[in-house]
């Protein structure tokens, strides 16, 4: 084993044993059902996969998740990059507190802030009321769904942002001063350039889990078909309806979707890399 | 000199309120309303939402199917991180990158994948069911669903770290003739003691809260196949909004504990950090100075 895997000789002992465990464990509970998914999908044929895919109503299901995702993600970026900025640079009371609770999403089953969320936006909730005389629905409607996946994708872009706004140095930013420039230059040309590549990953992982999404969407999303149905919620009611092999075809869209923005940002963390290296 | 590289004084007050507000709104004000919904019409009934049996079946399957995941995704997340923190071999990437993958997908197309596997009409799920073992809409689909789902967080919190805190101990402790098993009780596990318990308590906040993959392998039989967050959208689903929010509440507040854990491994693993920086230093100096 050590010669396929060229293992570099250690003074330390427990290689086999606890490679061997991670092998076991990850063919059982990943590969293996990742093998059922690539079986059941080589046996279904062009014909069953472009007809599950292909009906209007699925097609308005994946156009809505990228969209809403999309939509979330770049609202992420302004005000995760903002929340970061305000955590890194002012100081403030409680700030450790606020800084515990942007992890929160992750913390929260999706469920519970699905619910949560629904009932604040609500026309009759503590959001909802004042938003209902503007005229503006939020629950049971895209913008719910673009609200909860709001809620899911923030601390993906502060998390990332958070330690590269920590390791900027300040001497680029005294120099620039030095030099004359203004501070909305140097942000724009020295801030903003070097935390675009954690932005932009950031992003990346809010956009790909919010594609994702089910349990805080399917609450505040009102789920009605061709208008506020995600792509998730497809697969499960195919599911219902013991159309495996339709629910497997959308699934595959999604992942193959999901396999490309994975591929993303691995490209761009090379990129960032190289570029940084450059320096 | 901190004047030459921040801004004036109202844009930083600005900026702050800003994010204040938003967080506010996004993340504090959903918070309160699960615990004002689950008491605002009073203890008893909270309390009765809990106490009735089909919440007790619900949160006893979740401590069941959490009580499953955790151990086994410990071992194995321990294991990982021994095998890439410490050594050397051709792959390793792909491993790392193999082991995030549950990360990647869909909660719903994770539980879709052990209905392809398990399902009644597939061979394995077949051969299982003729063997009186039935893995979907039933309790092994639901282990299965949340050890999937909780699959990468220990070995993600380990690696870095032990990565980070590297060998030179452990190769130590070998070389002064300690066995193997003495090594990782007396030196590694101390080291990782904290980035694990962080680990497992993640683990746990998903285990016990995942929704979307137990949801598709549940089956959603009452007082059978329900956990916590099933059991909330049905009672959801059904207008016993109080019901809901009480169990809601029990998770939002083990997402509260969990966040509170995190700040506090945080904060012991700085002091770790700091507390080591100074020890090398203090070597250094001491070296220097043996130096004539």
């Amino acid at each position: 084993m050590s010669n396929i895997l060229n293992l570099r000789h250690s003074v330390l002992p427990g290689f086999r044993l606890s490679f061997g465990i991670t092998l076991f464990w990850l063919a059982l509970i990943v590969l293996l059902p990742f093998a059922a998914l690539v079986y059941s999908t080589v046996g279904m044929g062009w014909d069953g996969f472009a007809a599950a895919v292909g009906s209007p109503r699925v097609i308005a299901a994946i156009r809505l998740s990228f969209f809403t995702a999309g939509l979330s993600a770049l609202i992420n970026l302004v005000f995760g990059f903002l929340v970061a900025w305000v955590l890194v640079r002012y100081p403030f009371p409680g700030k450790r507190l606020v800084d515990a609770l942007v992890d929160l999403p992750f913390a929260l089953p999706t469920a519970v802030a699905g619910i949560a969320l629904t009932t604040l936006y609500a026309p009759n909730g503590w959001i909802g009321q004042y938003l209902a005389p503007l005229g503006i629905k939020v629950s049971f409607t895209p913008l719910g769904i673009i609200v909860a996946l709001t809620f899911i994708g923030l601390p993906f872009v502060v998390r990332t942002v958070q330690p590269v706004l920590e390791d900027l140095e300040k001497e680029l930013e005294e120099a620039a001063t030095c030099l004359g420039a203004s501070r909305w230059d140097i942000f724009r040309r020295v801030i903003f350039p070097a935390t675009l590549p954690s932005l932009i990953t950031g992003g990346t992982m809010a956009f790909a889990r919010a594609t994702g999404e089910y349990g805080s969407v399917i609450f505040i999303a009102g789920n009605i078909p061709m208008v506020s149905e995600i792509a998730p919620l497809i697969i499960v009611s195919k599911l219902d309806q013991f159309d495996q092999q339709g629910a497997t075809a959308v699934a595959l869209v999604m992942l193959g979707i999901s396999f490309v923005f994975l591929l993303l940002i691995n490209l761009i963390q090379w990129w960032a890399a190289r570029r940084h290296g450059a320096r | 000199m901190a004047t030459l590289t921040t801004e004036s004084r109202p844009v930083r007050y600005a900026l702050t309120a800003v994010a204040l507000v938003f967080l506010f709104l996004f993340l504090l004000l959903p918070l309160i309303g699960v615990f004002w919904e689950a008491l605002h019409k009073g203890w008893q009934l909270y309390l009765a939402a809990l106490v009735e049996p089909e919440a007790l079946s619900a949160i006893r399957l979740t401590l069941i199917a959490a009580g499953i995941a955790v151990p086994l995704n410990l071992v194995f997340g321990v294991a990982a991180a021994w095998a890439i923190a410490r050594f050397d071999f051709r792959g390793k990437s792909l491993l790392t990158t193999l082991i995030d993958l549950p990360f990647a997908v869909s909660p719903v197309v994770a539980g879709l994948m052990f209905i392809l596997l398990f399902g009644a009409n597939t061979v394995v799920g077949g051969w299982l069911q003729d063997h009186g073992l039935q893995v979907i809409f039933a309790v092994p689909g639901i282990v299965l669903a949340t050890v999937f789902v909780t699959f990468p967080f220990v070995a993600r919190e380990l690696i870095p770290l032990m990565q980070s805190q590297g060998a030179d101990e452990e190769q130590a402790a070998i070389v002064l003739g300690a066995s193997g098993w003495q090594t990782f009780r007396k030196v590694t596990l101390p080291n990782i003691k904290w980035g694990l318990l962080y680990g497992v308590i993640l683990t746990n906040a998903r285990a016990m809260g995942e929704f979307g993959a137990v949801s598709v392998v549940s089956g959603h039989i009452r007082g059978e196949t329900n956990t916590i967050p099933l059991h909330v959208e049905i009672l959801y689903n059904e207008y016993n909004f109080v019901g809901a929010f009480a169990c809601a509440s029990l998770l939002a507040l083990l997402a509260l504990v969990t966040l509170l854990v995190k700040s506090l491994v945080e904060w012991r693993l700085h002091r770790q950090q700091q507390a080591s920086t100074l020890r090398t230093a203090a070597a250094r100096l001491q070296a220097q100075a043996a130096q004539p």
